[in-house]
């Protein structure tokens, strides 16, 4: 075979390749990645589909139970709120006020809360006013 | 002084301008004393940048509150250390910080090629002070460190406890000095393409070392982030996959693609489209890290707050975007490979492959990374991906990595013959097939991953044992020196190749120990009184019994309670070691709370208890159940409340201590159940004993002074020899090695 | 603005203004410098040329290279470092 050939041949396989790998990623993030949503839009939540809930800690809502801790979640800059029963690790962070980030499924009136998937967004690094956020707390 | 610092910055914005139309017009007309005061303008800004960086370190090791950003992020009661770190855990501080080291790192390069590169130095120096520009605008106008505190402020808020870790303080500068060292080699680049220049290995060669050090503390950075997370968090993991991990790592593999592809240009001149390109995207990459950590734009455990500094950044990302791709279209007939590929076994092949997998990699993780922003920019609803997807791709891409690296150093150039093959891979496939084989025996077969990685590993360790041992062969046949001299020369006449060997192996062992604490750790999460044990992975962790302590600061005030338990582990029935892991509460500055039940509501931290093994860790984390403690905590707050406002300061202060001695006393006689994470994980320890490798695999590579006098000798032979095959000896015999010394000087 | 201050900057801007300017009042660029530095810069590749080729006799003494490639290599290789020395030549 010529040389050129070859590597026309080469190439073809080559890009074919990161074709069906582009591919494959594209497909697989669509059906793989949960709904990112906030407390509001779970307003219109199904049923045993997860998401990716993103808010704050609301304050006085926090109660630990026997292997995780049931909490309320509210938008960032809102009032309306979701309550969650999560079990797992919680994060070192987690308290009121806190934004949290967790993978739940809604049952019945409650969100249940994948195992393991609380994570607490660090806090007061580079929040504008940490004093405004304190007296917020 | 604020002003002063305020000033200095602003003049570094003035300068930087100045300095790029210096560099740009006496490189266009000609005039080289204009590029001079170019080069001059990024030693300036070097010097202005340190100045204006040492009145905000002094500022907060003073604990002057005037500044603002000493009141929101340090306190009179922080140790003198995280004073000093606390500079760059702010937005702003942090952009003072990139802005000083990319000026340093700028000075330095240009400084040691100020003799060479004439035609592309001038352009690189605008590029860097385009940079500093930028970034000297966002720290003018948006974010300034320089701000003043509103009213008078007696006490600051303190650095957040999660951050008072050495390690948390170094990783910023690391990754820093790594983000600010790749856009050298991209300046370069720049230079390179807008002069033409690209087809020769000239700007390679001066700005390599830089793309190595780069790769090095961004490396380290990465590295500290996962020991941290590791050591500190109660969580027991390394690796999140979170938007802000994964941002650092893009940089660091397109780095990694590119000083393994720049070989292949220098020795054979090929790739140089890839060597462009990789250069390019890791800079535009480096910018586009700094960026997603301090934007907000992704939901991030480091969330560092939306900020106004999102549009700016991307801007400058688009521009930087379309002025590499664009550079790179209308230079694409000086990227022309001057050979082609011989074959598909043959070095430059596997080189070209390590630059796809690479590649796919950075793509795998650019991808999940900022699919939320994709999703929602074509579907309209955000969309997140788990760690899960990450590891499907990645896991396969890495085995072929390191089965690349273990093979790369190893094969022939142009094309490797059946029997080169022979010799070179019968040894390291037998014993990684062998080892595999004895793996499966053994048990490990029902993790077909972790299986694959160790005798991918195995390949890589024996592959490059064979490389030195070949390599000691050739020495003692050159020199007759025993075996451990001939190793310690081997190195150190072939820095790049043996040092970049040992960072295979450090990478290899790293991998190793990803795969083994991924596949066969046991984590379990239990409720445990005192006396109660569990098992985990073959070993019993027994609570044995509470501890409680209260940590005074050095000028006596609380600092912070700790509950906590000791920990038995036992295997067999013989005690292999004690684990004390605690939970420690900061007071939280929320007045409105108890002064006893403050305590409870502000910062918590883990103490791990962690016993680190050649073979295994075990990982204890404990959170007590602060529920129960209810009733005490409203008791004492209910007795202090009482008496406080009635009785001067100091006694307060000394009835407070008291109550929560007395909590303290009450967690120790009647403790509450506590809930324990619990994880045995094999082979931890291996992922840092690989890194350090790795590391000092990159520092023997970096090592500058290849010039030493049995060289120089060395090469006034080959002078001679080639001059010899001139058919004339050159202008007087001893002219060249004269020359050589005396241009050296 | 205090004084200090004030007093601070304008020192600064001064030096600014003097360590600019400096190339661009010297007059006396030397064509002779440029001539040195080009040198420098052929004697560098003439080392790395060098390297390689030492580089090429070990890949060869460790089995990564046929001796007929190496032969070919080393060739190629002192050739483009008799060019390099050939312009070493020329340039002064």
């Amino acid at each position: 075979m010529q040389p050129a050939r070859k590597r026309r041949i080469r190439l073809v396989a080559a890009l074919s390749a990161a074709v069906m790998l582009a591919v494959a990623l594209v497909y697989t993030s669509i059906s793989a990645s949960s709904e990112a949503v906030t407390p509001s839009d779970l307003q219109t939540a199904q049923a045993g589909v997860s998401y990716q809930l993103t808010g704050k800690v609301q304050h006085g809502s926090v109660r630990t139970t026997s292997d995780g801790v049931r909490f309320r979640v509210r938008d960032r800059d809102g009032t309306a709120s979701v309550p969650v029963s999560y079990t797992g690790a919680v994060p070192d962070p987690f308290r009121q006020g806190r934004e949290v980030i967790v993978t739940v499924r809604k049952k019945g009136a409650t969100f249940v809360g994948e195992r393991n998937s609380l994570v607490t967004k660090c806090p007061s690094k580079f929040t504008e006013d940490a004093t405004k956020s304190q007296q917020k707390s | 002084m604020a002003t002063v610092g305020r000033a200095l910055l602003i003049l570094s914005l003035v300068v930087a301008g100045y300095g790029i139309f210096a560099s740009l017009y006496g490189v266009r007309r000609g005039r080289p004393e204009w590029v001079v005061s170019g080069r001059r303008a990024v030693y300036a800004i070097a010097a202005l940048c340190t100045g204006a960086f040492a009145i905000l370190e002094i500022a907060f090791l003073r604990s002057d509150f005037t500044f603002a950003t000493v009141a929101s992020h340090s306190s009179t009661t922080t140790p003198a250390f995280y004073k000093a770190a606390a500079a760059w855990s702010s937005q702003e501080g942090s952009l003072m910080l990139w802005l000083w080291l990319l000026s340093m790192w700028s000075s330095l390069v240009l400084y040691l090629t100020r003799k060479q590169l004439r035609r592309v130095a001038p352009y690189a120096t605008a590029v860097l002070l385009g940079f500093a520009a930028f970034f000297a605008a966002l720290l003018v106008f948006l974010e300034t460190p320089f701000g003043l505190s509103a009213g008078i402020v007696a006490e600051g808020n303190g650095l957040n406890p999660l951050l008072r870790h050495p390690s948390m303080m170094i990783h910023p500068p690391m990754l820093y000095s790594g983000y600010t060292l790749f856009a050298i080699p991209f300046a370069f680049a720049i230079g390179a393409l807008v002069t033409r220049q690209v087809g020769a290995a000239d700007w390679i060669r001066s700005t390599r070392r830089f793309a190595l050090a780069a790769w090095f503390f961004l490396g380290i950075g990465i590295l500290l982030g996962a020991r941290w997370s590791y050591s500190e968090l109660g969580w027991g993991g390394y690796w999140a996959w979170d938007p802000v991990e994964n941002a650092s790592l893009l940089p660091w593999l397109t780095g990694t693609a590119f000083i393994h592809s720049i070989m292949i240009q220098e020795k054979r001149g090929m790739l140089k489209i890839w060597n462009i390109s990789l250069v390019l995207a890791t800079g535009i990459l480096s910018i586009l890290g700094t960026f997603l950590v301090r934007s907000g734009v992704l939901d991030s455990i480091h969330a560092f707050g939306a900020s106004t500094l999102g549009i700016p950044f991307v801007i400058f990302i688009g521009i930087l975007i379309a002025a590499s791709i664009g550079l790179v279209v209308w230079r694409r007939e000086a990227l022309r490979s001057e050979n082609r590929l011989d074959s598909l076994l043959s070095r430059e092949a596997i080189f070209l492959m390590n630059n796809l997998v690479l590649v796919a990699m950075a793509f795998v993780v650019f991808w999940g990374t900022f699919w939320p922003l994709i999703a929602e920019a074509l579907t309209g609803s955000r969309r997140a991906l788990g760690p899960p997807w990450f590891d499907r791709y990645l896991v396969p891409l890495t085995l072929v990595l390191v089965l690349l690296s273990g093979i790369g150093p190893v094969i022939a150039w142009r094309k490797a013959t059946a029997s080169n093959a022979r010799r070179n891979f019968a040894l390291p496939a037998v014993a990684a097939l062998v080892l595999g084989a004895a793996l499966v025996a053994l048990g490990v077969g029902d993790r077909p991953a972790a299986l694959a990685m160790f005798v991918c590993g195995a390949f890589v360790v024996v592959s490059v044992g064979q490389e030195f041992w070949r390599g000691i062969g050739v020495r003692r046949a050159m020199t007759g020196e025993r075996a451990p001299g001939a190793l310690v020369s081997l190195v150190a006449r072939n820095r790049r190749r043996y040092g970049g060997y040992l960072v295979h192996v450090g990478m290899a062992v790293l991998f190793v120990g990803v795969a083994a604490s991924t596949a066969f750790n046991d984590a379990r999460d239990v409720r445990m009184s005192p006396g109660q044990s569990t098992k985990v992975g073959g070993y019993v962790f027994t609570y044995v019994k509470p501890t409680s302590r209260i940590t005074a600061t050095k000028d006596g005030s609380l600092e912070k309670i700790s509950f906590g338990s000791v920990v038995q582990v036992r295997q067999d029935g013989k005690l292999v070691t004690t684990l004390r892991p605690e939970r420690s509460y900061f007071e939280s500055r929320d007045t409105s709370l108890g002064p006893v039940g403050r305590f409870f509501e502000g910062e918590a931290t883990s103490e791990i208890g962690l016993k680190a093994g050649m073979r295994r860790d075990l990982w204890a984390a404990m959170t007590p159940d602060k529920a129960a403690l209810a009733p005490q905590i409203a008791q004492g707050d209910k007795v202090f409340g009482a008496v406080s406002g009635k009785l001067p300061p100091k006694v307060e202060a000394g009835l407070l201590a008291e109550a929560l001695r007395g909590l303290a006393r009450r967690y120790v006689a009647d403790p509450p159940v506590a809930t324990f994470r619990l994880i045995t994980s094999p082979l931890v320890t291996w992922i840092w004993l690989g890194a350090i490798i790795v590391f000092l695999g990159g520092l023997i590579a970096m090592w500058p002074g290849e010039r030493d006098a049995l060289r120089r000798r060395a090469q006034a032979r080959y002078a001679a020899r080639v001059a010899q095959d001139l058919g004339r000896a050159p202008r007087g015999a001893t002219t060249v090695a004269a020359g050589s010394s005396e241009a050296r000087s | 603005m205090d004084v200090l201050a004030a007093l601070v900057i304008l020192v600064v801007v001064g030096g600014l203004v003097y360590v600019l300017s400096a190339p661009l009042r010297a007059r006396d660029t030397d064509v002779r410098d440029e001539n040195a530095d080009r040198l420098e810069e052929l004697e560098a590749r003439k080392e790395a040329k060098y390297g390689e080729i030492r580089d090429a006799e070990m890949d060869y003494k460790t089995g990564k290279l046929s001796e007929d490639d190496h032969r070919a290599l080393d060739r190629q290789l002192r050739a483009e470092a008799m060019e390099v020395l050939k312009a070493i030549d020329d340039e002064r």
